[in-house]
């Protein structure tokens, strides 16, 4: 056990925790009733995607990338950091956290809300069609439904 | 100009989407003409597209000029793979577009509007998904495609729409998040989204591609590609979420969405992870294409099931992604199944259109919803049930439409990679669609008798009756006539089609290989 959590949990914990984090949100998605807890295990499913992305980002002792007027130079700490075999630059990507995850879950938080959006929009309308907002009631109703396409 | 076409394709719906949202709301008028110019304009930089690339091989494109790997870049490439999808889309959306307008008279006329900003915006992000050479915007552009069309399918007055949508919404959801997962993967190990990039690191260095987190990647980027495209486990938001939409609607996500899914697929493995890789790993081509042939049965025994029309069809989708996936993964060195698979893409998006043009106009003015209504089709509406023949046969498999050639070039994979199985399968479920739409086809022709026993109205009341003819107005009339037509078009002029694509196939993947 000790060599385990050496070797696999404690290196890779950010994993751990999105992965634990992920099957709460999915658990809640399958077997929660309500539709209302379902979205919330959705978005708690997609929230912990959002936190590995931005685990990826960090870097133990680096700051924000924001470049002092000085260190400018004609290439940005983002282009170093793309992969190995690329040369030295004055500013040292070490240094510097990597803003690209981070910008691309900006990118996914906002598809996020819009998703939670229309979710809460359908909920709505269901609330307004079938008087409930529990699953296996509105589902009975359904099948007690007749055509009305 | 004609260097901006990659963008014009996306721009045009985009900017008519915006247009109609703050003039359309005013005036309904102004919808119909800005939804046909804006995808006009797709369809004809489409086709500029597709003469370009054939003259001079694949266009990239950068937007606004930031080129990779400076951060974030936004490429567009399009290629011989995508540029004839391109096409399919804007003819099929465009179809589906003149189809869905309402007289101003008739009840949901107020939703004009915003029926159609939903309309252009999925059509935005297809045209997206398919054009895109970006990883992380094939992700963003999903979710584009899938938030329209969450909205298009609840927008009817259908109870059971909005729960359709509801659990579309969870299972698309579920999907996407899996593919953002292996993107994010990926992009942990190689640093890059741009799928040219990935593709180059992978094939520089085995042991990296080899390793288990790439593979787990490709996994959770195919399951969530699976659930958009319905394939058989993942199935199950399909049928009602596109049986219970209005017709319109159904009319352009039934056709497109799917398909566009699969592309993705094809794309994922043919341009990001490489051919000759998944050649190397045989056993997992096995068992997809065993997935797949599970896939074909499961949708074939549903489709038999179904009493209702739109059911069927569903049913029936599922069965076709399972023929793409398939064909895909047939591993043929001379490329025949995956050839055969973007050929059927295109195919089957005409197929589905039509047929879903004609779901849409039995619906709606014959309030044909079971199979049993259609009796006496051919009487009431001779044109509406040649286009609706024309649209069984191509399913069917009958020669010269399409759907013949399609599963004639699937079949020639299978045979050169000897997945006898699959061929079994595909030619199954031809017999399968053959019983499907016979039946249809003999309740339309003789269907007198059947009227009685199920919902015998519509049949008896027009049998005391002189026969009217109850054929649609034209604007619903034409573009079932014209996909039909296309149908047989794309069926007599397969060669040149196939061999764009095939040599478009070849070279990406002859070109990937070496590096950029």
């Amino acid at each position: 056990m000790q060599p385990f959590f050496q070797e696999a949990v404690i290196p890779h914990f950010n994993f751990w925790i999105y992965v634990i984090i992920m099957m709460v949100g999915l658990w809640s998605v399958i077997a929660k009733n309500n539709l209302i807890k379902k979205l919330i295990g959705l978005s708690i499913f997609q929230t912990a995607i959002l936190l590995l992305y931005v685990s990826l980002g960090v870097k133990e002792g680096a700051t924000i990338p924001v470049l002092d007027h000085h260190a400018l130079t004609e290439s940005s700490p983002t282009e170093s950091s793309e992969g190995p075999g690329k040369k030295a630059h004055a500013i040292n990507p070490d240094h510097y956290a990597n803003p690209l995850p981070h910008v691309l879950m900006l990118t996914a938080i906002v598809v996020g809300v819009a998703t939670l959006g229309v979710a809460l929009a359908l909920t709505q309308m269901i609330y307004k069609d079938f008087g409930t907002i529990e699953e296996d009631e509105v589902l009975n109703q359904i099948k007690a439904l007749h055509d009305d396409v | 100009m004609s260097d901006h076409y990659p963008a014009l394709v996306l721009l045009a719906p985009l900017f008519g989407a915006l247009v109609i949202g703050l003039f359309g709301l005013r005036d309904h008028r102004v919808c119909l003409p800005v939804v046909i110019s804006a995808l006009g304009v797709s369809l004809l930089a489409a086709i500029s597209l597709v003469l370009g690339v054939s003259s001079g091989g694949p266009i990239d494109y950068f937007v606004a000029g930031w080129k990779e790997p400076i951060g974030i870049g936004i490429q567009l490439r399009a290629d011989a793979i995508n540029t004839p999808l391109l096409v399919v889309i804007a003819i099929v959306a465009l179809l589906a577009g003149i189809f869905s307008i309402r007289p101003a008279a008739e009840r949901d006329s107020e939703k004009t509007p915003y029926f159609y900003v939903l309309f252009l915006l999925l059509c935005v992000g297809l045209f997206g998904i398919t054009i895109t050479a970006d990883a992380f915007n094939v992700f963003v552009l999903i979710e584009v495609t899938a938030l329209s069309s969450y909205g298009l399918v609840a927008i009817g007055h259908s109870k059971r729409g909005k729960v359709a949508a509801f659990h579309y919404l969870i299972m698309g959801t579920v999907g996407a998040s899996f593919y953002l997962l292996g993107v994010g993967y990926l992009y942990l190990k190689l640093g890059s989204l741009n799928m040219q990039d990935i593709h180059a690191i992978l094939a520089s260095d085995d042991a990296l591609a080899d390793s288990r987190a790439i593979r787990t990647a490709f996994v959770f980027i195919l399951v969530g590609i699976w659930t958009k495209m319905a394939f058989f486990p993942l199935h199950g938001w399909l049928p009602n979420a596109y049986s219970y939409s209005p017709s319109g609607s159904a009319a352009l996500l039934a056709p497109l969405v799917t398909k566009v899914s699969v592309y993705v697929m094809v794309r994922m493995m043919v341009s990001v992870f490489g051919l000759d890789r998944l050649e190397a790993n045989v056993e997992w081509g096995h068992f997809v294409v065993w997935l797949a042939i599970i896939a074909i049965a499961a949708g074939s025994t549903m489709a038999l099931a179904q009493r209702e029309i739109k059911k069927m069809l569903c049913c029936l989708i599922v069965a076709e992604v399972g023929y793409m996936v398939g064909g895909a993964w047939l591993g043929d060195p001379q490329r025949w199944g995956l050839t055969g698979t973007v050929f059927h893409i295109l195919a089957d998006a005409l197929m589905t259109s039509c047929l879903f043009l004609a779901a849409g106009i039995f619906a709606k003015w014959l309030g044909a919803l079971k199979l049993e209504d259609l009796s006496g089709l051919f009487r009431k509406m001779p044109l509406t049930a040649a286009g609706f023949v024309v649209g069984g046969l191509a399913i069917i498999g009958v020669p010269p439409t399409c759907g013949f050639y399609s599963k004639f070039y699937l079949i020639r994979g299978c045979i050169e990679s000897g997945q006898w199985t699959y061929v079994v399968a595909l030619l199954a479920s031809s017999l399968v669609n053959a019983v499907l739409f016979f039946r249809i086809f003999e309740i339309a022709y003789f269907g007198k008798k059947t009227a009685d026993s199920h919902g015998g109205d519509h049949g008896q009341d027009h049998e005391s009756e002189p026969i009217v003819r109850l054929e649609p107005p034209l604007h619903t009339l034409i573009p079932l006539l014209v996909a039909a037509a296309l149908l047989v078009l794309l069926g007599l002029f397969n060669g040149p089609v196939v061999e764009f694509i095939r040599t478009g196939l070849i070279e990406t993947d002859a070109v990937v290989s070496t590096g950029r």
